[in-house]
């Protein structure tokens, strides 16, 4: 069997992440990641590996700039086989669209595998749309937002917790999925599995080596645009109460009644 | 003026509010015409007739109902190149978004997911970054596709003509791979849905696994209920509570955080929310730095106290 996660480099949700002036993500000043939501798919990539034996080969792909392969070689201490990293000037700036077009076409050059696993969403974007465009792109069936994943021979059942009901989606592969943190802690690499990576296969590609063409792509062939970005005005500082002898239940309701909660 | 397409979130036969809140601000980038995948149901024509729709489509949905957002993508391309409308606007849930990317790629549109708000010319709002930024953007090419988060803007109760059409889409057998296999619609816990609730009142480890003072306390105000990770990590209240990165975002009036430290991921789904209220023995929690107003002290004895002041209040 083969799977390619997809895994994204993401600026670290507990830094301070900001804009650049042009209005795109600030990927280079803020250290960045593999997006921890990422993880749970290479966990669940390797995983389905372990079960389904040795022949299995897991690819880790991500697009990004020359430090994401950060988040590719994370990928392989935790046990990817190989790495590629697609990356590309042109590529700055992509939206969703850009994005899911260069990931398309690499996984056709890698060899369209039976599984194509993704994180829910990414830490920055938070979009949840890749995985769909991958589907649509691809012509693959999606089986998303997994909560619990089962395979049999090339059928794939998960469970997922819908908007409105508890689901179990059936397909059989290839397929897209894409995977929650209900899917169960992610491993942390060994120090076996750090001095392994180090002599796994980890390519870098350029979008002519994926034949793009590079007006499809980037900033300014960005379906979307983004004309303004401002930092949230900082919350004045609320009132803090501190709680003696009852007080601070009858302040809660003071403040809920002044408000017209009640 | 064009037509602006509507994609109908209903659940037996009844229409969830967010979709009501699209309509009103589909008047604002034209006419708005409601596409409902289902049978030719008056509980719905007339209940999106009477929030604003002038034309409703009725995509009967007996050949697809069992698969996953693809053919539903497919019959909405179908209807965008019939309608050309000026954008189609979806509710920003799993199946919202991931109709918009699917037809993001087939009509060759751009897509912006998650607005919090749109203007005339179709400038959208969106919160990032866990609320940290706005951002305002706008789709550049072909029809503008946008998903909008609930309680993103009020319902306006003022009729269209609700003209209700058939329409007959043609499914590929390829969109029919995916299929929900079984389903379990969510239990109703008597309370508002959490998504579109007015009120949030959550409750997190600090519970201790006792959420009858976080219960209380919601249904005093009307509330629905959430939890921090931490509290469905530990089996307290199931997945579908989880308010934050992983689980809902919820954006209400006012949002009661007890017993929950204000992790990011957790900030992430409620930072938007108008007015927020947190409860908790730490002063130096960090959800002290997101509030309106806070009490240090014990939930376990704060709430109970100020639910019956609140149930005294109401008389
Ligand atoms: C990939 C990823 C995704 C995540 N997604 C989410 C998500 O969607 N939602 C989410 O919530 N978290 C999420 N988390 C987890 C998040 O990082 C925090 O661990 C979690 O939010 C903590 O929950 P908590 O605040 O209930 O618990 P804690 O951080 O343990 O805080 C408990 C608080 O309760 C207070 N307390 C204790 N006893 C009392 C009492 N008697 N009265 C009053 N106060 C009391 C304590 O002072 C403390 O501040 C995610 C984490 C990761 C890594
Ligand atoms: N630049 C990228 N490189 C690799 N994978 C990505 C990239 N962007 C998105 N993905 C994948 O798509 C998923 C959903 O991303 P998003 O739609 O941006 O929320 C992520 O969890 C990744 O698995």
């Amino acid at each position: 069997m083969n799977i390619v996660v997809c895994v994204k480099y993401v600026p670290d949700a507990t830094a301070d992440r900001q804009f650049e002036s042009d209005n795109t993500v600030d990927r280079v000043g803020v250290d960045g990641l593999l997006s921890e939501l990422d993880e749970y798919a290479v966990e669940q990539a390797l995983q389905l590996k372990e079960k389904a034996g040795d022949d299995t080969e897991v690819t880790a792909l991500c697009i990004g700039p020359e430090k994401a392969v950060d988040a590719v070689r994370k990928a392989l201490q935790m046990g990817a086989d190989k790495g590629i990293l697609v990356s590309d000037e042109a590529i700055a700036g992509s939206d969703y669209l850009g994005t899911s077009l260069v990931l398309a076409e690499a996984i056709k050059k890698i060899g369209v595998p039976d599984l194509v696993m993704c994180g829910m969403a990414s830490t920055d974007a938070s979009g949840s749309v890749v995985p769909a465009m991958l589907a649509e792109r691809l012509d693959l069936p999606q089986v998303t937002f997994a909560s619990v994943i089962e395979t049999q021979g090339d059928q794939v059942r998960i469970k997922r917790d819908g908007d409105t009901a508890t689901e179990v989606i059936g397909a059989t592969m290839p397929l897209v999925m894409s995977v929650t943190d209900q899917t169960g802690e992610a491993r942390y690499p060994s120090f076996k599995g750090i001095m392994a990576a180090k002599k796994k296969p980890l390519e870098t590609w350029s979008l002519s080596d994926l034949g793009v063409d590079a007006e499809l792509v980037g900033l300014n062939a960005s379906w979307s645009a983004v004309e303004e970005t401002a930092a949230r005005p900082p919350r004045t500082a609320g009132e803090i109460v501190t709680d003696e002898d009852g007080s601070g239940a009858t302040a809660l309701t003071e403040f809920l009644a002044s408000k017209k909660f009640i | 003026m064009s037509e602006v397409l509507v994609v109908v979130d209903a659940v037996d036969g009844a229409v969830r509010k967010p979709t009501l809140e699209l309509l009103a601000l589909a008047k604002k980038l034209g006419t708005p015409s409601a596409v409902y995948f289902g049978g030719n149901d008056s509980a719905v024509t007339d209940k999106l007739k009477a929030f604003g729709a002038e034309k409703i489509y009725v995509v009967d949905d007996a050949e697809i109902k069992g698969y996953l957002v693809a053919p539903k993508a497919e019959a909405l391309q179908q209807l965008v190149e019939k309608t050309s409308p000026a954008a189609v606007l979806l509710v920003s849930g799993y199946e919202g978004k991931e109709i918009a990317g699917r037809l993001a790629i087939k009509t060759g549109s751009g897509i912006i997911t998650d607005a919090v708000d749109i203007e005339d010319g179709g400038v959208t709002t969106q919160s990032v970054f866990a609320g940290n930024y706005t951002v305002k953007s706008k789709v550049t090419k072909g029809t503008p596709i946008i998903t909008v988060k609930p309680n993103s803007a009020a319902p306006e109760e003022t009729a269209g003509a609700g003209e209700v059409e058939a329409f007959t889409a043609t499914i590929s057998d390829s969109a029919k791979k995916a299929q929900i296999v079984a389903a379990q619609p969510r239990k109703s816990t008597g309370r508002p849905e959490l998504t579109e609730a007015a009120i949030v009142v959550s409750g997190g480890r600090g519970t201790g696994g006792n959420f009858d003072p976080i219960e209380g306390l919601a249904d005093a105000l009307g509330a629905a209920v959430g939890a921090s990770r931490a509290a469905v990590d530990s089996g307290w209240k199931p997945h579908s509570f989880q308010v934050g990165q992983t689980g809902k975002v919820v954006s209400p009036q006012l949002y009661v955080a007890n017993g929950i430290s204000g992790a990011i991921q957790h900030r992430a789904g409620m930072q938007t929310s108008k007015t927020i209220v947190a409860v908790n023995k730490d002063e130096e929690a960090p959800i002290f730095e997101l509030v309106d107003f806070g009490v240090v002290g014990d939930l376990h004895s704060v709430l109970p106290a100020a639910t019956e002041q609140i149930e005294k209040r109401k008389g």
